[in-house]
């Protein structure tokens, strides 16, 4: 277990690598730089002087291939840059903003697990009823909703008519921040997991096995605790992994809209002000926390199902 | 039955955004830029103006079909941008196989890691905002489930008995993968790529919300919503019907995309009925 869990680690490496070579080499051929942006802020007029001092200084007179080598470089020793605009070490940028994110992940999966998954549990064990059209209507919608759009309404019904909740903002430690940006982010993988879990379970109670325990005069709620929810967990566990995973990424809407401060957000404003090394930094994060997440999937996967085998 | 009743209704609803997009320029009753009234702004929806006005006393009806164009255009055309190069990729790879299949299979890996959304926004940071640019930025970012999908049917059809045939009778390579694995294919491919409309749709809105996507004042329902945002308190109705609007579209070309995948592999039809 311990050496895949190695191999997989090692695999990473190669992908991480080919997406900073991606964002490296997009934002290199940006026309405008970080100086360029300062100056079009309408301090318009810069000394030759200067712009060449700041350019010495962010290392970009030197060639690309150099500045490649050297991030790289950089990278292995586990340094993420300067940023350009706060001066300060990338990590030390993001390292704040990573913890809201995070949370934020969390809770909209929280939210799309508790309500998804026994919604398309019960649909599943009654196809066709008024419950499960009604539920995958439901799903299908959740699937097609700007979720930006579905949070500008959250905010509207709850924090501006009823008042019931802060529209936005964000509070180390408290509840009341969360709980709209976690729902309008989790109403998507929500809808997924409902869909996922209902064509699972549908799936495992046409199996034969579960056929045979039926016909051995195995109850029903003790058919499905024992025969069905297990072997959907499976798929459910996947969904549900990928999802956290890509969460991170799909939150940078969310994030700007509800001011959370978030790496999504971040992310934003680093790429409007050209920020590059944050920018960089930003997107490593995120890819990160996916490779992680995903790979983590797989080793539960084998603690779930002995069928499968870890090489 | 089901099946069917959602198709139907995914269709319905997607040809109405296609005619609301191409008759736009007929059916508005306004200018969706010059027609700004300011002593009429921020009106609630009235027989003059149906859906209300927004901030800068526009109409919201005229705003949202002329966004249907920069919509559509977006989710069409990227989609068949995204559909062709990942069924280039994929089926190349599977049909050669070694060295270009790993190479291929490496750059799906990363396309996948990178969420689009992120990879999308970095695209329009450089190429700065408008249609173009969004076109390249959308069509570039969303191939690697085509070419997934293209690459692994390759594999199983290309040591099928009428592809070893057509090698027998002379074909060469091209023509083989064009005229015996293309037709075979095409099924699942566009399945995605109608499906990928709506999250192209969805990614336009978002893009153009984060303000890297269409320039204002040129209508958009993603910047419309943006410009709406501020007024949610006093003019609601500028930000609902622009976010149904994307909703609709979204949902139809969803369903349209299910009831298609429904039709073509009948497995999935069991397992739903």
């Amino acid at each position: 277990m311990l050496r895949f869990i190695l191999r997989r680690m090692l695999q990473m490496i190669p992908t991480l690598l080919a997406v900073v070579l991606i964002i490296f080499v997009i934002f290199s051929v940006v026309p405008g730089s970080f100086i360029t942006s300062l100056m079009s802020e309408g301090r318009n007029v810069m000394n030759a002087d200067v712009l060449a001092h700041l350019n010495e200084q962010f290392g970009l007179d030197k060639p690309l291939p150099v500045r490649l080598w050297d991030y790289l470089w950089g990278l292995a020793h586990f340094d993420l840059g300067i940023s350009y605009r706060t001066r300060s070490p990338v990590w030390d940028v993001i390292e704040p903003r990573l913890w809201p994110s995070v949370k934020l992940a969390l809770a909209a999966m929280g939210f799309a697990a508790v309500v998804g998954i026994p919604l398309g549990f019960l649909a599943a064990l009654k196809p066709g009823s008024v419950f499960d059209t009604g539920t995958m209507m439901m799903a299908v919608s959740g699937l097609s909703l700007p979720e930006f759009w579905f949070g500008l309404l959250l905010m509207y019904v709850f924090a501006l008519h009823l008042g019931l909740l802060p529209s936005f903002g964000y509070q180390a430690g408290s509840i009341k921040y969360i709980i709209l940006p976690a729902v309008a982010l989790g109403v998507s993988p929500m809808a997924l997991l409902a869909r996922t879990t209902r064509a699972g379970v549908l799936d495992v109670m046409n199996a034969d096995f579960v056929r045979t325990a039926r016909a051995k005069g195995l109850s029903e709620p003790r058919l499905v605790r024992t025969h069905v929810t297990r072997n959907v967990l499976v798929l459910v566990l996947t969904t549900l992994g990928l999802q956290v995973g890509s969460l991170m990424g799909q939150a940078i809407v969310i994030e700007k809209l509800f001011s959370w401060p978030g790496i999504g957000s971040l992310l934003v404003d680093s790429v409007s002000t050209r920020d590059i090394p944050v920018v960089q930094g930003t997107v490593i994060v995120i890819v990160l926390w996916f490779l992680v997440i995903n790979m983590l999937v797989d080793v539960a996967y084998a603690a779930i199902d002995p069928r499968i085998k870890v090489t | 039955m089901r099946v069917r009743f959602n198709f139907a209704l995914g269709l319905v609803l997607a040809l109405l955004v296609i005619a609301a997009a191409i008759s736009a320029g007929w059916i508005a009753p306004y200018d969706p830029i010059f027609d700004a009234d300011l002593m009429n702004s921020e009106m609630p929806p009235s027989w003059a103006h149906w859906l209300g006005t927004d901030g800068q006393g526009r109409d919201v009806l005229s705003r949202i079909l002329y966004g249907a164009r920069v919509s559509l255009t977006v989710g069409l055309v990227s989609q068949l941008i995204n559909s062709c190069i990942g069924t280039a990729l994929g089926v190349s790879a599977g049909y050669f196989g070694g060295w270009w299949d790993d190479l291929v299979n490496g750059l799906t890996n990363v396309m996948l890691a990178i969420p689009s959304l992120v990879f999308a926004l970095a695209i329009m940071a450089v190429l700065g905002p408008g249609l173009p640019s969004l076109l390249i930025a959308l069509g570039l970012t969303n191939w690697s489930w085509t070419c997934r999908i293209a690459r692994s049917s390759t594999l199983s059809l290309k040591n099928q008995g009428f592809v070893q045939a057509a090698r027998t009778a002379g074909f060469g390579d091209t023509n083989i993968m064009r005229t015996q694995i293309l037709p075979n294919i095409l099924g699942p491919v566009l399945v995605i790529a109608t499906l990928g409309i709506g999250g192209a749709v969805l990614a336009e809105a978002a893009l153009s919300f984060l303000g890297v996507g269409i320039r204002p004042p040129q209508p958009s329902w993603g910047n419309m919503l943006t410009d709406a945002r501020e007024l949610i308190r006093t003019a609601p109705w500028a930000s609902i019907f622009p976010g149904l609007a994307i909703f609709i579209t979204v949902l139809g070309f969803n369903l349209l995309g299910d009831g298609l995948r429904d039709m073509l592999d009948p497995h999935m039809r069991t397992r739903r009925t």
